[in-house]
């Protein structure tokens, strides 16, 4: 790795060459305050929260825009640096409202964990008020803008990693405000409710519908299809009630799909969901066990000849899965009649 | 007042004339282009087209008494025309010689009329070398341009500088960018220069936006040809081979004209490839700007060229390291490219004479507001607030007083009378809490409140922010709701040290130059008008009676 040192708040970070001082702060486990980064954006430089202190550098820079260089010298609490972001936080906080519905009241929520960190005792800013109507038009989540802090998060999510820029910023100066194509609802725009936005979104502006925060978390791989997403299930009660990407697997890094988020729950807690085979037995479909199930299926394939079969796959296996069927249809069944659901 | 009446002397064969008719932007919207018609209807009905000429000029800068035209000549200068003037002027001066009084200018102490253009105070004491050509030279045809000399800088430039001697000399000349800045020119092309990339961009950055500026509009819509020959040999000089010029849209007569004139230098082979048969190669393209104030911020501006929302970013990178469509970038104001001719043509030692010991050159202003002479002046860096106001603008009109001038426009500061003998230069202007901007000026007298103009600066500039960084976004919202507090009698105790707190915070805070410049005119004026702060809050009075609430 080609690796440059550098000095955070007096201990030396070694951090791979091209890294911003944000990230070496991070790997150094040292906390500088953002509303407006995200691993998976570009720099931005917005919130202005991150700005520190270093040597030989004018003003005060933003960690996030700036990258870091050998034998690079920066302070990150300084007197100087923590007033600045009270009054950014105050800024903020006199424009935000007070009943917070996303309030956990822990770190959970990054401007809760910023406004903690910065200690604010004092609101000496006017009072504002927005009343935008909330849109409730997408089937999963909410938009509330009043809570919105223009971070620009969601647009850049949607543009960067999910590349549908079904939103953009609109207007400007303090009427600035993420928005669909003319101002429309969320649902008729090309948005494809992959909610990668409502997992960035550091405040309640975008807010999935179903808020329950979950008693416990079970890692596993998202059933939907076969692309292995790496996802974490919340429970409660025994039952799935949130569906959260695995922010460090290869597979998805966290990124996961409309039905991945929001379909798992729905029908892992359906009432009709199958959770045995079933067999057809004097005209009605009835509960089995799976040997009794493969057992009838052998037996009734055996009596058909060759090509007299056919085999459709499906999307929601993996592609070894596939090759294996292809494969049993090919060589056991002797049948070149085999397709898959995609395709239909 | 009798001579001028007299019969101007005649040299044997009847006197040819050439009337420069002002086709600015301020003049035709006081019809100069009818009048124009009408002068060539009449010299045609008088049979005097073999010996009087007229011309479409762009700006004379002397916009406060437009329309305006000069015969030449004799450099008689006649205000106020009036298309029912246009008989009188054809028939007795043109064709009789002889010098109508009632249009010549008159001096506003002594009612004395002046009858030639150079004597007018508003001229006299100023230094045109930017604006040497404007009012002169038919913005819309080339061959006015060279006769006056035109594009022998680029052909000594093509003919036997390296780039290299190029920069040199206008690191020699101590050019500043006039965007407001005042970095030196010459490195800022070097550090262009140094990059290395197959394609480098010079852009003109021409989206003027200051509230009471017109000095780029001014300069484009008169002589378009010179702000081209010199980004040309810009890019010569830092390797570009494409160019964009970037200009408000809300400038249609510029924008038209510059059309213009780079069809003809590409006719005459001075932009294009092979320039006067020689190696390098250039093309420009017109990009007209959509009406945000903060595209003229170097990095908003290329977003919006490439096709983005027009926000900022954060430097570094550097557009000389990584700018338009990432390839290395130079960016120079109109005023800066319009320098550059001039300087190779007559050198820059005698360039470098011009002006104070860091800043060299001259400097255009537009000044506007409560003075006689609206208008736009070029004078030498250096030159006192005074002599601006005083002996250029005439002073304050209606026998009102001084109060303040304000410089750099919504990222300036309100200087007071105090100040009146400030040389003008960037140094002292951010000295004084000011900025040398890009060259508004506007002039307020006693009868403005000076809270209600914080005020309004700050609406400008919030409504013109780009809403990217939260300490422009919100922080300059906060300050406007605090001033239109104080100015309808709703300020608090403490609003004013609350301003200068959140101004600096703001300043330090924000994104790019507009924000870091936004509390600028609030801060200045509770630096120097901090009692009529008071009054308003304490003592809910205004002053200059300008907040009705408080009247």
């Amino acid at each position: 790795m080609d690796a440059i040192t550098l000095t955070i708040d007096g201990a030396a970070v070694t951090v791979r060459r091209g890294a911003t001082v944000l990230e070496a702060a991070q790997q150094a486990g040292i906390y500088i305050p953002t509303l407006c980064s995200d691993h998976d954006l570009e720099p931005y430089g917005g919130c202005r929260l991150c700005i520190v202190e270093i040597e030989k550098m004018a003003g005060l820079p933003t960690a996030c825009t700036t990258p870091a260089t050998s034998g690079m010298v920066v302070r990150t609490a300084t007197p100087a640096v923590n007033e600045a972001r009270r009054d950014i936080v105050a800024l903020l906080l006199a424009d935000y409202p007070d009943d917070c519905p996303a309030c956990t009241g822990d770190d959970r929520c990054d401007f809760h964990q910023v406004v903690a960190y910065l200690g604010l005792d004092e609101q000496p800013f006017r009072r504002l008020h927005r009343s935008i109507p909330i849109d409730s038009s997408n089937p999963f989540f909410e938009r509330d803008l009043d809570y919105c802090i223009a971070c620009g998060k969601c647009v850049r999510t949607c543009d960067e990693v999910v590349n549908v820029d079904a939103i953009e910023m609109a207007s400007r100066g303090y009427t600035i405000l993420p928005s669909a194509f003319g101002g429309k609802p969320i649902v008729q725009s090309n948005c494809i409710s992959c909610g990668e936005c409502v997992v960035r979104c550091p405040t309640a502006a975008l807010m999935p519908k179903e808020r329950r925060l979950p008693a416990q978390e079970v890692k596993t791989t998202c059933p939907y299809c076969g692309v292995g997403c790496q996802i974490y299930l919340g429970v409660s009660d025994g039952q799935v009630i949130s569906v959260r990407g695995d922010r460090d697997n290869d597979v998805n890094r966290g990124l996961l799909c409309v039905k991945g988020r929001f379909g798992v729950a729905g029908y892992v807690n359906h009432p009709e969901r199958l959770t045995l085979p079933l067999v057809r037995k004097d005209g009605a479909l009835r509960e089995t066990t799976w040997d009794e199930a493969l057992e009838m299926v052998a037996g009734r394939l055996a009596g058909f000849g060759k090509g007299e079969v056919a085999v459709i796959s499906s999307a929601k296996c993996t592609n070894e899965d596939n090759y294996v069927i292809q494969k049993f249809a090919r060589t056991v069944l002797g049948t070149n009649n085999i397709d898959h659901c995609a395709r239909l | 007042m009798g001579k001028l009446t007299g019969l101007l002397k005649r040299r044997g064969a009847p006197e040819t004339h050439t009337v420069l008719v002002c086709q600015g932007t301020g003049c035709q919207s006081s019809k100069s282009d009818q009048i124009q018609a009408a002068l060539q209807q009449e010299i045609v009905q008088l049979g005097l087209s073999d010996r009087v000429k007229v011309k479409s000029t762009g700006c004379h800068g002397f916009c406060q008494r437009g329309p305006t035209l000069i015969i030449e000549p004799d450099g008689i200068f006649y205000t106020r025309v009036k298309a029912q003037d246009v008989p009188e002027i054809a028939r007795c001066h043109l064709d009789d010689g002889q010098i109508i009084d009632r249009l010549l200018y008159q001096h506003p102490g002594t009612l004395e009329a002046v009858s030639h253009y150079h004597d007018i105070p508003f001229y006299k004491k100023q230094q045109r070398l930017i604006m040497r050509n404007c009012g002169q030279i038919n913005p819309e045809d080339i061959q006015d341009y060279l006769d006056t000399g035109g594009y022998q800088a680029l052909r000594n430039v093509l003919s036997g500088m390296t780039p290299e001697q190029v920069i040199a000399e206008i690191r020699r000349s101590g050019l500043r960018g006039r965007g407001g800045a005042g970095f030196p020119t010459g490195q800022k092309w070097q550090f262009c220069r140094d990059s290395a990339a197959p394609q480098k961009f010079v852009i003109c950055n021409a989206d003027e936006g200051d509230p009471g500026a017109f000095m780029d509009r001014g300069i484009m819509e008169g002589d378009p040809y010179t702000i081209l020959e010199g980004f040309t040999i810009a890019a010569y000089a830092i390797g570009a081979s494409q160019g964009y010029i970037y200009v408000r849209a809300e400038y249609p007569l510029a924008i038209k004209r510059l059309r213009i004139a780079l069809k003809q230098a590409r006719e005459h082979g001075f932009v294009g490839d092979h320039i006067l048969d020689s190696d390098f190669s250039f093309d420009v393209t017109i990009k007209e700007g959509a009406g945000a104030f903060v595209c003229g911020e170097e990095t908003a501006l290329m977003a919006s060229i490439e096709g983005k929302r027009g926000m900022p970013r954060a430097r570094p990178p550097f557009p000389a390291q990584s700018g338009l469509w990432g390839q290395p970038t130079n960016i120079n104001n109109v005023k800066t490219l319009a320098s550059i001719p001039v300087i190779l043509t007559r050198g820059a030692e005698w360039y470098s004479s011009i002006g104070t010991e860091t800043s060299k050159g001259t400097a255009v202003f537009a000044l506007t507001g409560k003075i006689a002479n609206s208008g736009l002046v070029e004078v030498p860096m250096g030159t006192a607030l005074r002599q601006i106001i005083y002996d250029i603008g005439g002073g304050v009109p209606g026998g009102k007083s001084f109060k303040a001038a304000q410089t750099g426009g919504p990222s300036g500061g309100c200087l007071p009378a105090d100040f009146l003998d400030l040389p003008v230069d960037y140094e002292s202007l951010t000295q004084a809490g000011s900025i040398m901007g890009s060259g508004g000026l506007v002039i307020m007298d006693e009868a403005t409140c000076m809270v209600d103009i914080a005020r309004y600066f700050l609406s400008f500039t919030q409504h013109e922010s780009c809403g990217k960084c939260v300490p422009c976004r919100v922080g300059t919202k906060q300050m406007l709701e605090i001033l239109k507090d104080i100015t309808t009698g709703k300020g608090r105790a403490g609003d004013i040290d609350l301003l200068v707190r959140l101004g600096n915070s703001i300043k330090v805070g924000s994104l790019c130059g507009l924000g870091r410049t936004a509390p600028n005119p609030a801060l200045t004026s509770i630096r120097y008008f901090r009692d009529e702060y008071d009054a308003h809050i304490r003592d809910h009075r205004c002053p200059a009676g300008v907040c009705q609430e408080l009247a």
